[in-house]
């Protein structure tokens, strides 16, 4: 078991009468890549700042490697802070960018040489050490301002939204270094981030948060495939929502009883700790489409509907199909079988929905909102 | 029109230098060559002027006789400068970072004295520090200062009133200067362990403090030695405590643009100054403004005033060149950051 490196007890941060961040309990272990996911306002950066002590929280503690920090100053923190908009000093070169944090500690003069020097082939910058800020692009000066980070070795890299700034795919390009860096110099990262893919992407685990909390915390691959609430279900990915009745278990699977009759059947260990009403979800891409005619093994569950939408976007369709209560549910179909536009569900054709059991999940349901999340794909 | 201004994009901008370019040449150019052939004139106003360049003579004669006040003028100028930005710069820096929103109304205030005229602003002056004014009327009264002690005609007395009438130029470029710093760069550098400016700080302080001290122990004529102790003393805590390693580091070398334009809004004008000379000073205390003055309008001596001003200038220029080879580049910020 990992050693914890970050606890937060019952941190709470209010601003005025806006509570921003609300009795957060969290443990980031030793070593992992942590992601803090959420839109914007709920309280992730709050979170991260309070880390880094640059906001004092208003009530609960901060421990960082067992110690204590809550009311220390962020120059007595062990943590290093990647900022938004890299925050690099513009009157300095980048090699005395990266030496600030060692010159304030007295770090020798030939032992910063190196040290820079490492950082900045670390970043693959080698070389860069006499250029001014504003000689470099947004994608170098990120790089300078993890460089200027790492080189302190701090026990936990707070990093907030760090690639925001920078173009789709330079984005993806810096993923993959910054997971390769994380795990070359293995410091716990903390991520804050409002883009799910990034923190899936690159996420030992995620917290998901919204309102002031989190909603869920777990790896990437739980996050999606089994969403706990109706929130973290709709921001990672796309999802469909039905409201159900429990019905009953049959086998290894509970019975969840539709508005219309049908029966659909999910793990029944998933039912556990709902008490009231709750929705059964299922991701677009885990639906099969059949015709009423063909035949369907008894291990799926079954959905009639009509299709109403089908737009074709190269790796996969994507369907909108109607229930018979009037509920569109979202279908992405990989063009495998069907493959060319001609042979695609068509508008107004009946169709049968089918997945298994196991790709279900069951949310609490508190609100009417059948389906959440944006029906779009990159 | 508009195809011709395309093949001719040189007219644009010709056209819009040429209103100030034509003032310059008729109320800056024209006097300042007239001038110049004036210091080279001899004779005087009831025989006329003549001209010759044999008249360079003018020049040493003006530097041999006034070079004391010279020296004055510029040590009065560079004190006066020197504790403008000591007052002005923790004044920026509170409007600009603590201003909230009042801003406004402080840099209003800054402001506000220019609805007076200057002179005006200064005879006021003059009726504050007089021996039995309000201020050193009461302290005699009490018994406080002796019945002799006198503020007025004394190089303290210029030098404060150049320091009032020249603090706005300082402060609000240094306003613009901080008022741009971004506050997360101060965050990067405390986030890089940038705490208390340790040992600088209270080094500087003591200096800071003893220095100005000893200053206010000459003025009034008490032990400065005594003084600058207590100022020393007073400055180390005060710096030690209240200026971060961000601030040296950061804030400070982000803002030097802005000191170096006060600096210079200050200095240039106050070097030739002559009303603050005038009112609040006495026969020792006269800078070369004021003998310029004299020459001019008082004597009618227009060669040797002509001189007086161009040596003058060229003093203006030579200093400000020092100046602004130490603080206009860059290489004091970095250097600030390397120590």
């Amino acid at each position: 078991m990992a050693e914890i490196e970050v606890r937060l007890v019952d941190v709470t941060k209010r601003f005025g009468d806006f509570v921003a961040v609300d009795a957060i309990n969290l443990e980031v272990r030793n070593g992992e890549f942590f992601s803090l996911l959420g839109p914007s306002g709920c309280g992730k950066t709050t979170t991260l700042r309070m880390i880094g002590g640059f906001e004092e929280p208003t009530h609960g503690l901060i421990e960082l490697s067992g110690q204590d920090v809550t009311w220390l100053p962020p120059y007595r923190r062990n943590v290093n802070t990647v900022f938004q908009n890299y925050a690099l000093f513009p009157h300095l070169t980048l090699g005395e960018n990266i030496a600030f944090g060692l010159r304030r500690r007295n770090v020798k003069a030939d032992e910063i040489k190196k040290r820079v020097a490492d950082a900045l082939e670390l970043v693959q910058l080698t070389g860069y050490e006499d250029r001014k800020p504003g000689q470099i692009s947004g994608g170098q000066a990120q790089r300078v301002a993890l460089a200027r980070a790492l080189i302190n070795r701090p026990a936990v890299l707070l990093l907030d939204e760090p690639l925001g700034a920078l173009d789709l795919k330079l984005r993806k390009q810096m993923q993959v270094e910054l997971k390769r860096i994380q795990q070359e110099v293995g410091i716990t990262f903390i991520y804050v981030t409002h883009d799910q893919e990034e923190a899936m992407t690159m996420s030992d685990r995620i917290a998901v948060m919204n309102k002031g909390h989190y909603e869920q915390l777990a790896g990437p691959a739980e996050l999606y495939e089994r969403p706990k609430t109706r929130f973290v279900a709709g921001f990672l990915g796309v999802s469909n929502l039905l409201p159900v009745k429990a019905d009953g278990n049959a086998d290894a699977h509970a019975v969840l009883r539709l508005p219309d009759g049908t029966a659909a059947r999910a793990p029944r260990a998933l039912m556990n700790g709902h008490t009231g009403p709750v929705a059964l979800g299922v991701r677009p891409e885990k639906i099969r489409l059949k015709a009423p005619a063909d035949e369907v093994g008894g291990q799926y569950n079954r959905l009639e509907g009509v299709v109403r939408d089908a737009s074709y976007i190269g790796v996969s369709t994507q369907y909108i199909v109607e229930l018979r209560d009037q509920r569109r549910i979202t279908v992405f179909e990989q063009n495998v079988e069907r493959a060319t536009k001609a042979e695609l569900w068509a508008p107004g054709e009946k169709v049968v929905m089918t997945w298994l059991p196991e790709h279900s999940f069951v949310v609490p349901d508190e609100g009417v909102v059948e389906q959440v999340g944006i029906a779009a794909v990159e | 029109m508009g195809t011709f201004l395309k093949h001719h994009r040189w007219i644009t901008p010709l056209a819009l230098l040429a209103p100030g370019l034509l003032w310059l040449l008729v109320f800056y150019l024209y006097p300042a060559l007239q001038m110049f052939m004036a210091s080279f004139w001899s004779g005087s106003l009831a025989t006329g002027f003549t001209f010759s360049l044999s008249n360079w003579t003018n020049y040493p004669d003006a530097v041999s006789t006034y070079a004391p006040i010279y020296l004055r003028s510029v040590l009065y100028a560079g004190a006066a400068t020197v504790t403008t930005f000591l007052i002005a710069y923790p004044l920026a820096y509170t409007i600009a970072f603590k201003g909230g929103r009042f801003k406004n109304l402080l840099l209003f205030l800054v402001v506000a004295p220019f609805f007076t005229s200057f002179l005006l602003r200064t005879v006021s002056w003059k009726i504050i520090l007089s021996d039995s004014g309000p201020v050193l009327g009461p302290l005699k009264a009490i018994g406080i200062l002796p019945q002799q002690f006198h503020v007025l005609a004394s190089p303290m007395a210029v030098i404060a009133g150049i320091t009032y009438a020249f603090l706005p130029f300082m402060t609000l470029p240094i306003y613009v200067a901080l008022e741009k710093v971004d506050f997360r760069l101060v965050e990067a550098a405390k986030d890089l362990y940038a705490g208390p400016w340790r040992p600088g700080g209270a080094i500087v302080g003591a200096i800071v403090g003893g220095v100005l001290m000893a200053v206010l122990g000459f003025v009034f004529n008490t032990s400065p030695l005594a003084f600058a102790i207590v100022g020393a003393v007073v400055g180390a805590v005060l710096f030690h405590f209240r200026v971060s390693e961000s601030f040296v580091r950061v804030t400070f070398p982000l803002s030097i643009s802005g000191v170096f334009a006060g600096g210079l809004l200050t200095f240039i004008p106050a070097i030739g100054d002559y009303v603050n000379a005038e009112l609040l000073g006495g026969p020792n205390t006269s800078m070369i403004g004021n003998v310029i003055q004299a020459k001019f309008l008082t004597e009618n001596d227009y060669p040797s005033a002509s001189a007086l001003s161009f040596v003058m200038m060229f003093g203006v220029l030579i200093v400000v060149a020092i100046y602004a080879k130490i603080l206009g580049t860059e290489e004091l910020s970095a250097a600030a950051a390397r120590a």
